[in-house]
């Protein structure tokens, strides 16, 4: 048994382990805490298949980000547990059902439709190095740069998008309008006055 | 050497477990987000095996762009929990229900 081959058991163990506490665990923040668990275990398993660059965005950005913006939400809001995890007994026989049949029959599709499952798929990509992220980088800069610019796109919708939603307006802060501003009119500045003598 | 065929089977055993976890918790929209964030992983583990299957690097640059679109649909996401948890003052789904008609 080689070396990679433990690594792989071992590790492909923890993020199997840790994908059943997310799904299976009372408190939501467990639960978040065992997918950063997985996350770095699915890390170190794409590092044995030379992605070492999104190995390490995995880390950076997942961990780093989304899963501490889950974290932040799931402890701002006050949640009612028990209230939550009521059914999951009764929703239990279900779970395992879908669980075992989409199991086999992606099991089977696999074993079945490829000829040469029993290849070994740890090779190199070389393109213009050896460096998978200058390999990364090339073709994200010349093939992939559309691509490239439009999901930068939609990161900024992102932004836009969960600021909107979740920003709440403080009536004691003074907001200026445009357009109300841009629409006004004389008479509503000014007031002209007749003397009432008419003699000026 | 690892055979192709053991990271496609784990990759599959995670995807049915992010998929019986939704089933899991009906109720728990936030578990609902994690156990889709799981699939997406599951799905990440096929699209490099099959690169490196294939010696092609654009398996990898498509769990790049995943990666991109996952952070922006996981932000809008929880700040669509945010203002459901304002509004109803939980996070339990059979409250969205009353959305309709």
């Amino acid at each position: 048994m080689s070396i990679e081959l433990i690594i792989f058991f071992v590790f492909s163990s923890l993020l199997i382990i840790s994908a059943i506490g997310v799904v299976t665990v009372n408190n939501p923040v467990k639960s978040a805490i065992y997918l950063v668990f997985a996350f770095f275990t699915s890390a170190v398993l794409w590092l044995l298949l030379n992605a070492e660059f999104l190995a390490i965005i995995l880390i950076l950005v997942y961990v780093g980000a989304v899963m501490v913006l889950f974290l932040f939400v799931v402890m701002m809001l006050d949640i009612n547990i028990s209230e939550l995890k009521e059914g999951f007994v009764n929703y239990f026989p279900v779970g395992a059902i879908v669980f075992l049949i989409t199991t086999a029959l992606l099991i089977s599709f696999f074993q079945t439709q490829f000829v040469d499952v029993d290849k070994n798929i740890i090779n190199e990509i070389k393109i213009i190095g050896d460096d998978n992220t200058k390999n990364l980088g090339y073709l994200l800069y010349t093939e992939y740069i559309l691509a490239f610019e439009i999901s930068a796109i939609i990161l900024l919708l992102g932004i836009v998008s969960a600021i909107t939603l979740t920003h709440q307006k403080n009536p004691a802060n003074k907001y200026q309008i445009p357009s109300e501003q841009v629409n006004v009119k004389k008479e509503d500045r000014i007031k002209i006055i007749k003397d009432k003598e008419g003699d000026l | 050497m690892i055979p192709m065929s053991y990271y496609l089977i784990l990759s599959s055993v995670l995807f049915s477990i992010s998929l019986a976890g939704i089933f899991l918790n009906r109720k728990n929209i936030i578990i609902m987000l994690m156990s889709l964030e799981l699939m997406f992983l599951s799905i990440n583990f096929n699209f490099i095996v099959f690169g490196n299957l294939l010696n092609d690097l654009t398996g990898q640059i498509f769990v790049f762009f995943i990666l991109t679109v996952v952070a922006a649909e996981s932000a809008i996401g929880l700040a669509i929990i945010v203002v459901l948890y304002r509004n109803k003052n939980s996070i339990n789904v059979e409250d969205i229900a009353r959305l309709k008609g």
